[in-house]
């Protein structure tokens, strides 16, 4: 690589080049000042991460980098914006109840920040290694913040099992990728496609594409890769599994789109028979799993589990309409998740103590009348019911399903939302019709901000929603 | 005056009262009173102001009017709403209706009033959207949308089966409506927009056709609702508070019917006439089926339901015999029941203030202690029953004339709905109004109040007057009922002679 190049390169990775340097000055920071910096370094990291995202989102400029193993192109930078604004949430909500939740050490938002980048390094990897190796940044701080609160037996539990099925996932990935370079010759993602339009595919190749698959619908937690999902979002400390729900998915989902949509395009009557049966699975799992749940967090976690059905839905089309539909999917799903988590950690009784029981709920609306409502518009947006978000981004989905031919797919979809509604309805349900059960803690200022504007986003999302489409159309026009 | 959105601006205004609610407080006696006021003063405006749209409509023309489009969400889904024959009497008729809504909950409504005023607001805006909308897109967020504030109202400030009522009513309709979404996206699939005119325009193939109208058909049959898709209403109406009640009858039923003739009718004609015989069966079954139903009930508002349920019978029945005669009984049908079943609504609503009890037996000898309230509800009474002179009797007519012309036997079989709407109607009127007190809640009431006469007597004065001088609504409706009925009967010769040439 000549210095010109090695120069060129840099400037493309020159915004995550930043941040890891960041997140390893923050570590030193941690190291010297001791725990009581841990204030000091979310609020930096956080200010960190909003430069990073203003930067990549106003970087002109598309190409590869590094020989081809990263790539910047709009639809890197929609993903990437979306993945960091999830993150600032989620730091910024730690921040807040970091002390109640034993989160206030240092090398928590340190971590966050690690994870951080490597999401932005799995969004723009363009090679299979890049992909690998993003991944497991990613995967690996995530492993440690889930069993952060060592003293909670749940907490470790929780973090555990995501290591020992993650690992699981990523050594399916490997040998997925070892069969792809092994029939194919190559370890770029262009290389490969040109290598699967020009030649006749091996039976080996579709072994590779399955087990790639597998391991990326392990990271989103689509069926049947959904095992780890419910427990680690119910043993994790809460800010860790908004975490989890944001933008680590929208991560994975990109890396999944990607492979799909570029890499594998040629191969699509193969792995869309795989990505329509999981939509199915997840979607059916998703809405029947979560009727009977009493724990809120574990319902979220089957909701995820639910919505990623209906995101993979758009992706089983393989057109630009739906990937547009699904990275706008991914988009609003995150901000409705935030929403959702943090009234979630506003469920704290006056005894300090967090409930995490749906029936605390129960009259809410008398109790705490803005944090109802917020949570009402969220259950709503996640059932699907215009004129919120929610709505809107099943509409694009399921519209690109309907212009591949996917009626079923569509059909199918649309039944298990009915059902998924019934469960979002139960939460209204206890909020607005039950008696109260007990007092609410008043909520910080800083939660109710925060809820208070994934709120508007949603309910808002009807006047705007014009433009943010666009910015999907232009991210979807990357691959095709 | 042209460049003033007035559309929108019937649409949206309650929003503005919305916005004053949010900051007022409605902890006190006299706070409550100006949650009222607000409310009552922003409904009562937004109908003057759909007076002056249904005055600058112009009749003669079967277009779009007063048409607004901007940009919405792009790719051929834009914000676009306008006024023709079909939906102009709609908007008057739901912005009509609002402020007895208000008037009705004055007392009625003690929990969490603003609350509840902000949720009757929003879901104003949401019903004339319903009406106005030219995008398909738009009309199905408002369609969809209205569920949310109807929930609400029914589960919160309902009666003791509030929240059974409430989840089946939201589950019911949603489950129907989802596949009226998935005819929308083939729709736009296959055109690439979502603007109703240029669907309208649009020829679909005769398969296609098939499903789309079997999707549309499912979510607008539920809400209706026809036979055998009503299960959700009676539960709903008897839970809901009386305000919502009326809405529900009077306005959320008419989606339906409007549905039918905005979207069925004009855009699958080869399927609609495929399905009418189906329709008209089941349409039958709902008029004779519900009215011996209703004439059974022990519980007032849950005979008004399936009183509505008969009464909506006749439009789906109109509707689809496609003639001039049809197309106007059922709009006239519509409206006419929009106002009756609201009043009836409002006149259980005023009793139930009393007493408390929605029990049949519990009543009787009203005329000794509420003379007035007699007479009002004699009104409706009747008006129900379709006697001449009301508004009711117009639209059955003519509903009943139009299926005539198309099958006898069907027409024959509606008639006897008439009768038994008499005998139900009538029954429920000897025992709550003559007799003999039965209970001791029939102590010590008073007669209606002048906030209760302000309810009463402008609706008893509209269903009269409709009754004798009709000629308005025709007026309005006539220019676009014909485009309809010309363009189905020229699609159907159209596929007919097709299939000649082929023979």
């Amino acid at each position: 690589m000549t210095p010109e190049l090695f120069y060129q390169s840099l400037q493309f990775a020159l915004p995550e080049i930043v941040l890891a340097v960041g997140a390893l000055a923050f570590l030193m920071m941690g190291v010297f000042i001791g725990d009581k910096s841990s204030q000091l370094i979310s609020g930096l990291s956080i200010a960190l991460l909003a430069v990073v995202g203003a930067w990549i989102m106003i970087a002109p400029g598309n190409g590869e980098a590094f020989g081809g193993a990263f790539i910047v192109d709009p639809f890197a930078r929609f993903m990437k914006v979306a993945a960091i604004i999830g993150s600032i949430f989620a730091l910024a909500m730690s921040a807040v109840q970091g002390k109640a939740m034993h989160l206030d050490k240092p090398e928590y938002p340190v971590l966050l920040v690690i994870a951080t980048l490597g999401m932005l390094l799995l969004i723009s990897a363009n090679d299979l290694i890049a992909f690998y190796l993003g991944l497991e940044l990613m995967s690996l701080s995530l492993y440690v913040v889930a069993a952060f609160n060592r003293d909670s037996l749940r907490s470790t539990e929780a973090g555990l099992k995501y290591f020992v099925l993650g690992a699981l996932s990523s050594g399916m990935l490997l040998y997925g990728m070892s069969l792809v370079y092994g029939f194919t010759g190559n370890t770029g993602f262009q290389e490969i496609a040109a290598v699967l339009s020009s030649e006749t595919r091996g039976l080996g190749l579709v072994f590779g594409l399955v087990f790639i698959l597998a391991g990326a619908c392990f990271k989103i937690s689509a069926v049947p890769f959904h095992m780890w999902t419910p427990d680690v979002y119910e043993g994790a400390p809460t800010p860790v599994t908004a975490f989890f729900a944001t933008g680590p998915k929208i991560a994975a989902m990109a890396i999944l789109i990607r492979i799909t949509s570029e890499t594998f395009l040629p191969l699509i009557s193969d792995w869309r028979q795989i990505i329509v049966f999981v939509a199915i699975a997840s979607m059916l799992l998703g809405s029947f799993a979560a009727v009977g749940q009493k724990n809120i967090k574990r319902l979220m976690a089957y909701s995820s589990i639910g919505h990623m059905g209906y995101a993979l839905v758009g992706l089983s089309a393989g057109s630009e309409s739906g990937v547009s539909g699904v990275a706008l999917y991914m988009l609003i799903y995150m901000i409705m998740s935030v929403g959702t988590f943090a009234c979630i950690m506003s469920m704290r009784r006056p005894d300090g103590e967090y409930v995490e029981e749906v029936d605390e709920l129960a009259g809410l609306f008398a109790r705490k009348p803005f944090m109802a409502v917020v949570l009402t518009a969220q259950m709503f947006s996640m059932a699907g019911i215009p004129p919120l978000a929610g709505f809107f981004a099943k509409y694009y989905v399921f519209l690109a399903a309907v212009e591949a031919g996917l009626f079923t797919l569509a059909v199918i979809g649309f039944l298990t939302s009915v059902v998924a509604a019934y469960y979002y309805l139960r939460i209204v349900k206890l909020m607005w019709f039950d008696e109260p059960k007990g007092e609410f803690e008043r909520t910080p200022g800083e939660l109710r901000f925060i809820f208070g504007i994934s709120g508007l986003f949603i309910t808002a999302y009807v006047l705007y929603g014009g433009p943010i489409g666009s910015a999907a159309d232009a991210a979807a026009r990357s691959f095709f | 005056m042209t460049d003033w959105p007035i559309l929108s601006t019937v649409t949206f205004l309650p929003l503005v009262g919305v916005l004053l609610l949010v900051f007022t407080r409605d902890d006190t006696d006299d706070g409550r009173q100006n949650v009222m006021i607000i409310s009552l003063i922003t409904t009562i405006i937004t109908f003057l102001l759909s007076l002056l749209v249904w005055h600058n409509f112009d009749g003669t023309s079967a277009d779009y009017q007063m048409v607004e489009q901007y940009y919405w969400l792009g790719k051929g889904i834009s914000y676009h709403i306008g006024v023709d024959g079909l939906s102009v009497m709609f908007v008057v008729l739901a912005t009509f209706l609002m402020p007895f809504g208000v008037l009705t909950s004055w007392k009625a409504i003690t929990r969490h009033t603003r609350e509840y005023m902000i949720a009757f607001l929003i879901l104003e805006v949401l019903i004339v959207g319903v009406f106005v909308s030219m995008d398909l897109v738009l009309f199905y967020v408002f369609f969809e949308a209205s569920l949310i504030p109807m929930f609400l109202i029914i589960g919160v400030w309902g009666g003791p089966r509030r929240i059974y009522a409430s989840m089946k009513f939201f589950l019911y309709t949603l489950a129907g409506s989802i596949f009226m979404l998935v005819g929308i996206l083939v729709m736009y699939a296959e055109v690439g927009t979502t603007s109703i005119p240029v669907l309208l325009a649009y020829q679909f193939s005769p398969e296609m056709q098939f499903w789309l109208f079997l999707a549309f058909f499912l979510s607008f049959a539920v809400k209706v609702p026809m036979w055998p898709f009503h299960t959700w209403l009676p539960d709903a109406h008897v839970e809901a508070p009386t305000a919502g009640s009326v809405d529900l009858a009077a306005l959320l039923l008419k989606f339906g019917g409007y549905g039918f003739l905005r979207f069925s009718l004009p855009m699958f004609p080869l399927a609609a006439d495929y399905f009418t015989p189906m329709i008209l069966t089941l349409s039958v079954i709902a008029i004779i089926y519900a009215s011996l139903v209703a004439l059974m009930q022990s519980d007032i508002k849950k005979m008004i339901a399936y009183s509505s349920v008969a009464h909506m019978g006749y439009v789906t029945m109109a509707i689809f015999a496609v003639n001039q005669q049809g197309l106007h009984g059922a709009i006239f049908q519509m409206l006419s029941h929009g106002v009756i079943s609201g009043a009836l609504f409002l006149c259980v609503g005023i009793v139930y203030e009393r007493t408390h009890t929605r029990n049949i037996n519990d009543y009787g000898g009203l005329v000794h202690r509420m003379p007035k309230y007699a007479l009002a509800f004699l009104v409706f009474t009747m008006a129900n029953v379709g006697l001449p002179g009301t508004s009711a009797f117009v639209g059955e007519f003519l509903a009943t004339v139009g299926v005539f012309r198309v099958s006898v036997w069907t027409a024959v079989f509606a008639t006897t709905g008439v009768v038994l709407s008499a005998s139900y109607m009538l029954w429920l009127y000897r025992r709550m109004i003559f007799g003999q007190a039965k209970s001791a809640l029939m102590q010590g009431l008073v007669d209606i109040s002048f906030r209760e006469h302000c309810i009463v007597w402008p609706l008893i004065v509209v269903t009269i007057f409709f009754g004798i001088y009709p000629a308005p609504v025709f007026d309005a409706s006539a220019a676009t009922v014909d485009r309809i009925v010309t363009n189905y009967h020229a699609a159907i010769e159209a596929a007919a002679t097709a299939v000649q040439a082929v023979k």
